[in-house]
């Protein structure tokens, strides 16, 4: 009987706790007014989320992805609808190519005249006629790099295949990015399907693997501001974040040149709350909107109305942030390059990472 | 007659809501893998998805996934009989609150736990910090297999604690006071009377701590840096990221079939099921 | 020389001790720190104590993983507890086959337990949300409890229920009355086995959950990459002290009544 009472007392406490957190956890949901928003981690003000909810009722169901790569599957499947995703450039593409989107009705979002039409350009080269993406953050990858544990500057890709910095390099963990970045410091176009330039590139990779301390996407950031690493492979939405964080670190779009990239808003095409999902986007494209996010992220926002409400200069006229002509001339986007293609890349890429 | 119609039909009210559960969500579920494992994306038969464990990548971390188990298990063992020794025969008022502290750490979050070992391991972590400061060496394990073997001993041990532990403080006394009358010192003791009677408790615990360190991804995920891929790595890519549902199914049958000959094996050694019993 | 074994022993204890014990000390440490940093302390706070409350999507983890865990495992000892009771009465044969079906969560690797059920969600047009969770847990949640039934009821007297039959009792009274009583700490110890599983399950969760749906693994694994927020440090600190105190509270009142017991 002891026992009994022993687990009782256990399973009383666990009701209460349970009670209490239900009553504090949960939110308000009065009506069914819900929009499923899948986008990036760490990928928008958490405030922004609470305001779209307080101001139009509407309760925010979101989920979160690391790679273009997990979302698709997930969302190919349909086994969850959601209504707003906030994919890459080339993964757009693909999108659109398996009929996955829904071309955006843009009447129901007026906010989307905020969106500088350098980034609409940019994005033609993806989504056609813009039909079916709206801009929400864009970027280069480059290095960030350790003032204090490199020698001199950093201008080339060749410093993360440099066996000097040995176990000090941090290497992204993403199938386009990394292998991009190999094709490029080669001399090669990032989109390339070429067979002997694919190979060259994955020999590159594995050369560096010993090299490499860990493959990591976004841990670089807490991994860079504790001094663990010497070089990265980052966005450039991080390096504000994590110079603000730790000022010996630097970042930089190497010489040979990177890609440039834009995440847009789509709604899928089995979305079951598209009203809603107009209306999350349209709220995203208000430039206090935008500009709170952008505080919170760090990844450049292509809402120009925004860019002109930032108030440190520094930041404002920052080539981080938003890098000039020159530097964006030497970058180039990624392309969509079809499943046979996709098949070979993780092909090669799966060889680099077992260390064959 | 009348009574025995009753009693199959009571019969049939307890058993039915488990066998339709059994058969839906375990019966079906696997025949689903096996069905995925042995079809293509076009749902022709076809035995590719098996034959790939042979490709030198997927060889390599199976190798790897079996070494680091065997090793995460033969360290486990080490470290917890004489652990689950001395608790059972501690003397202490309170020898099961003892016991039960070993297990306490399980009712934390694993995988929180699990990072603060990186923090503690890490080349500026915690305990190099500390190394660094009273002059010592500091020691560089995180992101290699070493620290891999680490996290599965730091996550699996209190499985291989309990069921020793259990078998052992269920122990008669006498019949080890009876084979130290009959002579026996205490090494014969020892390997003569205590570690056979044991044998359930380890063969359990051998299992419970290497099924799961066969098949984790997690822990090669946090402390391995992504830079070392186990088979659980591979199978959970297939499914998460490379969406080739039929080669991460045909690779989950190939350490189906793994895990069912550890466990026609151990179950020739375990005669009762003694399993790990918290409470 | 019996002091010196003595002495190793307990330096054993105490060093596996702190082996089981630094990470938990770590992340206790960590939920003080005013900085967000992983790595380096900068000063104390109590700041991320105040932010767990105001933090709506840890809450909302906290709350998903206490209800799946109390609904799956009360759902897992009825359904447990009821198909133990009929397995007891079967012939052999098909006992041994439910047995051995019983067996293959309980030994399958998580990883193919959980893609089995999300391949079957997924046929099934099922749509992967916090019912495809449930529907899990209480999958690998049961054969705990048969297993921990299971013994009690060989061990228990079938005279026992048949005479309580024949000095008039119904079954369902002489169920309640005689049988119930033997197994019930069986039944207990694969409740409490079933709760604790499910609440540190992270891989069935991973591969089975939907949109917005985390329990605390999850939330964890999804917050790895990005930096754990140092309230989930709090959390776990909160949760641990809660169980570590009713614990002791427990332990005492036993040892209370033990001695209660010896007078």
């Amino acid at each position: 009987m002891r026992k009994v009472r022993r687990v009782l007392a256990v399973l009383l406490i666990l009701a209460l706790a349970a009670t209490c957190f239900s009553a504090c956890g949960k939110k308000s949901s009065g009506d069914d007014q819900v929009v499923y928003v899948y986008n990036w981690g760490e990928y928008i003000d958490p405030d922004a989320l609470d305001m779209f909810e307080e101001e139009t009722g509407i309760r925010v169901i979101y989920d979160e992805y690391e790679t273009n790569e997990i979302m698709f599957p997930k969302v190919q499947a349909g086994a969850v609808a959601y209504d707003v995703i906030c994919p890459s450039d080339y993964m757009i593409a693909k999108m659109i190519e398996e009929d996955l989107l829904q071309p955006i009705n843009f009447d129901n979002i007026p906010n989307v005249e905020n969106i500088g039409s350098i980034y609409k350009e940019m994005s033609e080269e993806f989504d056609p006629g813009n039909k079916f993406s709206v801009p929400y953050c864009w970027g280069t990858v480059g290095i960030l790099y350790n003032k204090t544990m490199v020698d001199g500057e950093i201008t080339s890709w060749s410093a993360i295949f440099d066996e000097k910095y040995a176990d000090n390099i941090l290497m992204i963990d993403s199938v386009r990015d990394a292998m991009g970045v190999a094709l490029k410091y080669l001399g090669y176009s990032l989109n390339s399907t070429h067979e002997g330039e694919l190979e060259e590139a994955k020999n590159l990779l594995i050369e560096q693997y010993p090299l490499v301390q860990a493959y990591v996407v976004d841990q670089v950031r807490d991994k860079m501001i504790n001094n663990e690493a010497a070089l990265g492979v980052i966005y450039s939405g991080e390096a504000i974040y994590t110079a603000r964080e730790n000022e010996d670190l630097v970042y930089v779009v190497p010489d040979e040149g990177s890609n440039v990239w834009i995440d847009s808003w789509v709604i899928p095409k089995n979305a079951p709350n598209v009203e809603n999902a107009e209306k999350f986007i349209d709220f995203m494209c208000r430039p206090e909107i935008a500009l709170l996010n952008f505080d919170y992220i760090t990844y450049s926002t292509p809402n120009v109305a925004a860019q002109e409400l930032i108030e440190d200069e520094d930041i404002r006229t920052s080539k981080t942030a938003f890098p000039d002509d020159e530097i964006l001339h030497r970058c180039e986007a990624f392309v969509y390059l079809g499943e046979e293609m996709d098949e070979i890349y993780n092909a090669k890429w799966e060889e680099v990472k077992s260390g064959q | 007659m009348k009574n025995k119609k009753r009693h199959s039909l009571g019969q049939l009210l307890l058993a039915g809501p488990y066998t339709v559960w059994m058969v839906g969500f375990i019966v079906i579920p696997l025949f689903l893998i096996v069905y995925y494992g042995l079809t293509n994306k076009s749902g022709a038969f076809t035995w590719e998805n098996i034959t790939a464990i042979t490709s030198a990548v997927n060889m390599k971390a199976l190798w790897l996934s079996v070494e680091l188990s065997v090793i995460c298990t033969v360290v486990c063992l080490v470290l917890s009989y004489p652990l689950a020794m001395i608790l059972a025969n501690s003397k202490m008022k309170n020898s099961s609150l003892t016991a039960f502290l070993f297990i306490l750490p399980m009712w934390m979050n694993a995988l929180l736990r699990t990072l603060a070992w990186l923090t503690l391991l890490e080349n500026n972590g915690v305990i190099n910090t500390i190394l660094t400061k009273i002059g010592l060496p500091t020691i560089h394990i995180i992101n290699t297999p070493t620290a891999i073997v680490f996290g599965m001993v730091y996550n699996y041990i209190p499985f291989m604690i309990l069921p020793i532990y259990n078998v052992l403080v269920k122990l008669d006394k006498n019949v080890i006071n009876a084979a130290r009358d009959l002579g026996a010192n205490a090494v014969q003791t020892f390997l003569r009377v205590i570690l056979p009677l044991s044998i359930p408790g380890i063969i359990s615990g051998i299992t419970m701590v290497f099924v799961p360190s066969l098949t984790t991804f997690a822990i090669s995920d946090i402390l391995g840096g992504s830079k070392i891929l186990l088979l659980g790595n591979i199978i959970e890519q297939k499914f998460k990221t490379a969406n080739n549902w039929h080669a991460g199914s045909g690779l989950s049958l190939v350490l189906m079939v793994f895990i069912i000959v550890t466990m026609v094996i151990s179950s020739h050694y375990e005669k009762d099921g003694e399993s790990a019993n918290v409470w | 020389m019996v002091k010196l074994g003595k002495f190793f022993k307990g330096l054993y204890v105490v060093l596996m001790g702190i082996f089981l014990y630094a990470p938990i000390f770590t992340l206790i440490v960590f939920s003080f720190n005013a900085g967000k940093s992983r790595a380096k302390w900068d000063g104390f706070s109590l700041k991320w104590y105040a932010a767990l409350f105001q933090n709506q999507t840890i809450l909302q983890a906290l709350y998903n993983t206490i209800i799946i865990a109390l609904v799956s495992s009360l759902i897992a000892t009825l359904i447990g507890t009821m198909a133990s009771i009929a397995m007891n009465r079967m012939k052999k044969l098909p006992r041994q086959v439910m047995m051995g079906i019983t067996n293959i969560p309980m030994l399958n690797a998580d990883i193919v337990t959980g893609i089995s059920l999300m391949l079957l969600f997924i046929m099934m047009d099922f749509a992967l949300g916090f019912t495809s969770v449930l529907l899990a847990h209480i999958t690998f949640n049961i054969p705990y409890v048969i297993l921990s039934v299971m013994p009690k009821l060989k061990q228990t007297d079938r005279h026992v229920f048949e005479a309580a039959q024949d000095l008039g009792a119904t079954p369902i009274s002489a169920f309640f009355k005689v049988v119930l009583p033997d197994i019930f700490p069986g039944i207990l110890s694969g409740f409490l086995l079933a709760f604790t599983m499910s609440l540190d399950d992270f891989v069935i969760t991973h591969f089975t959950k939907g949109a917005g749906v985390d329990t605390i693994s999850t939330k964890v694994y999804t917050e790895l990459r990005k930096g754990i927020k140092p309230e989930m440090y709090a959390l776990s600190t909160l949760m641990f002290v809660t169980v570590l105190i009713l614990l002791v509270f427990i332990n005492r009142r036993r040892d209370r009544q033990n001695e209660a017991q010896k007078i």
